[in-house]
């Protein structure tokens, strides 16, 4: 029992994190349909711009983060205008592939930069492990996790309450009313590149945090899929709750299953449940079905 | 210069080589490509095989995602079934390599046909993150059922015989590809004047509408994924034959993000388009790194940033192509045969 309790809090402190990679992931593809493969790469590139600041620079922990923030909302605004805008209206398959482009492009760029070794964070959070009652969190995964929830619950409120995000919802639910109504769309599909990024790479830092910066890091940016088709890909409450579904489901998977595989089930558990999902419901758990006509 | 070019019968509208000039060229080509063997080194024909090779999946994807519109982000999983296959049945069963090229293509559309089922009901998007999900299900599977791949040592295996001859060198091997290479492009060239590949390209343009008209879905969906998956299958096998070993790192999620790459980059919904994008993004690494060779007496550490230095080149190019010609290369060659054609007239 104690070993099923440890598996599923550690699974919902990491799936804290997920769910706000995710929201990244979501905000971008509610308000231009346009689903970012290169969420991990963000996730990394933030990593090591973070990196670079605190250790290269010397800069204090929050001062590189609030300059990370400012990089990540660039990073986002100049891949919509640069490359995106021009995409408006493509098939599914040329935006898919620009953003797996895009993707690539950043991991050769960063480990053309910072070369392909590890690098360790210095030391942010206290070292000791947090402990509740018989359950031990790693103390970097924790406070990972309290920041993580902290910038859902930030990005919730202005999504439902600032103006901003009233008209980024608007411009979500239909382009044209939206337009009519005053609102600049293009700005709000810029708009919501830059938050989809700084979701991303606040993802990535507190990913960074726990296990080093790599260019390799932007893999895990493949977990968003299970996470997002589970909650549906237009839902922010349904990424949140896959969020965590998932980060239980495979620690769970891992720490049960792995002893039989040799290890890997972990990987790979969340993409079962993907697709048995898929199987059940094509549009995922919460996600709208499209009605089309001809 | 070739002006007017009229018809008299809808036979003639049809046919594959329409006028005598493209036979002619045909014709020169075929002979180019049987006389590059004995001229080419090794290098030359070890690539010349990669490309072949690939020409062979890209053409199968190719008629799945260009064609039927269906993305695959699992292609390279397939060729890795066909790959497994092949090393299985030669080495546990010691079954020619003649016998093992089509049963490799049949298991792997065997599976494909079991991971394009689900895919009636799935659409874009969804269907593209249920074939990765294929992909990554297909590798921890190539990993870890050791009794049968052998895991992450993977599978080694003799050379093929055909005849009775060992294809143990680029040279002989050169024949084997090159044949199935002209099979399948042939095969792929005329399956769009039959009803299926008119289907499918009904399916990709409209699904309903091509309902409506009386295409069944399903099966025209399933027969998509299954003819893709076989030429994976053959491809896989081809590979594996050639190179005589398999391991599950040949077929990562890249693999199969390459060969997407290739049929944009080449034109989508083409045949010409998946062979000018497989010879291309197979050579352009090579490319790289025969330049960056060339520095490394000027700039020593220039070889370590071979693999970034491809990674953004691979990313620009599909950037690029997407966003300056989204119909490719195929649609490039269209328009420098047309300035040829009518030179020295602009119209």
């Amino acid at each position: 029992m104690d070993i099923f309790l440890q598996l599923v809090v550690s699974g919902i402190v990491t799936g804290g994190v997920y769910a706000l990679i995710a929201l990244g992931f979501v905000l971008i593809y509610k308000a231009t349909s346009i689903i970012n493969f290169a969420t991990g790469e963000f996730m990394m590139i933030g990593a090591y711009v973070f990196y670079s600041l605190m250790v290269f620079l010397g800069l204090p922990a929050i001062i590189s983060f609030l300059g990370v923030m400012a990089f990540a909302a660039l990073l986002g605004f100049l891949v919509e205008r640069l490359i995106l805008r021009h995409m408006l209206g493509q098939p599914t398959i040329s935006i898919v592939m620009v953003t797996i482009g895009l993707s690539s492009i950043l991991m050769g760029v960063a480990e053309m930069i910072w070369g392909s070794e590890f690098r360790s964070f210095p030391k942010i959070v206290p070292r000791a492990p947090i402990i509740i009652g018989d359950i031990v969190i790693r103390s970097n995964l924790f406070y990972g996790f309290l920041l993580a929830v902290l910038v859902v619950i930030v990005f919730t409120v202005l999504f439902k309450y600032a103006k901003v995000g009233v008209a980024m919802r608007a411009t979500a639910a239909d382009q044209t009313a939206a337009f009519s109504m005053g609102i600049n769309v293009k700005s709000m599909f810029s708009l919501s590149w830059a938050f989809g990024a700084v979701a991303a790479i606040i993802g990535g830092i507190i990913i960074g945090n726990i296990g080093g910066v790599h260019p390799s890091l932007g893999h895990i940016g493949l977990k968003i899929f299970p996470i997002v088709i589970l909650g549906g890909l237009d839902s922010i409450g349904g990424a949140v709750l896959g969020g965590f579904i998932v980060g239980v489901v495979e620690n769970l998977a891992g720490g049960y299953l792995d002893p039989y595989f040799q290890g890997g089930v972990k990987d790979i558990a969340p993409f079962i449940v993907l697709i048995v999902i898929l199987l059940i419901r094509p549009y995922g758990l919460f996600g709208k079905e499209e009605i089309e006509r001809l | 210069m070739r002006i007017g070019d009229f018809k008299e019968a809808y036979p003639a509208d049809e046919a594959v080589f329409k006028t005598g000039t493209v036979r002619f060229w045909l014709a020169v080509l075929f002979t180019a490509l049987l006389i590059f063997p004995f001229v080419a080194g090794d290098y030359l024909l070890y690539m010349a095989n990669l490309v072949g090779v690939t020409i062979v999946a890209a053409v199968g994807l190719n008629i799945l995602t260009g064609f039927a519109g269906q993305i695959s982000l699992g292609h390279a999983a397939f060729v890795g079934i066909g790959a497994y296959t092949s090393a299985v049945l030669t080495t546990r069963l010691g079954l020619p390599f003649l016998v093992c090229l089509p049963l490799s293509g049949l298991c792997a559309a065997f599976c494909g046909i079991i991971v394009g089922g689900p895919s009636m009901r799935m659409k874009g998007l969804y269907l593209c993150v249920a074939t990765l999900g294929a992909q990554v299900i297909f590798e921890f599977i190539f990993v870890h059922w050791e009794s049968v791949t052998g895991g992450i040592r993977g599978i080694n295996l003799p050379p093929p015989t055909l005849f009775g001859l060992t294809l143990d060198n680029e040279f002989k091997f050169y024949f084997v590809t090159l044949t199935v290479v002209i099979i399948c492009v042939t095969a792929a060239r005329n399956m769009f004047r039959t009803r299926v590949g008119r289907a499918f390209i009904a399916i990709r343009d409209r699904d309903i509408s091509a309902e409506l008209m009386g295409i069944n879905l399903f099966w025209y969906k399933m027969y998509a994924f299954g003819i893709s998956s076989f030429m994976a299958g053959v491809a896989g096998c081809l590979w594996v034959n050639f190179l005589k070993t398999v391991t599950p790192e040949h077929f990562p999620l890249m693999e199969s993000i390459r060969y997407l790459a290739m049929i944009i980059v080449g034109g989508l919904g083409s045949v010409l388009g998946a062979i000018l994008g497989a010879i291309f993004m197979t050579l352009v690494p090579e490319v790289l790194k025969n330049l960056l060779g060339l520095l490394v007496d000027i700039f020593p550490l220039a070889m370590s940033y071979l693999f970034p230095l491809q990674q953004v080149v691979f990313g620009l190019l599909i950037v690029g192509f997407l966003v300056f010609e989204p119909h490719g290369l195929a649609e490039m060659w269209h328009r420098v045969k047309n300035y040829f054609r009518l030179w020295p007239f602009e119209h």
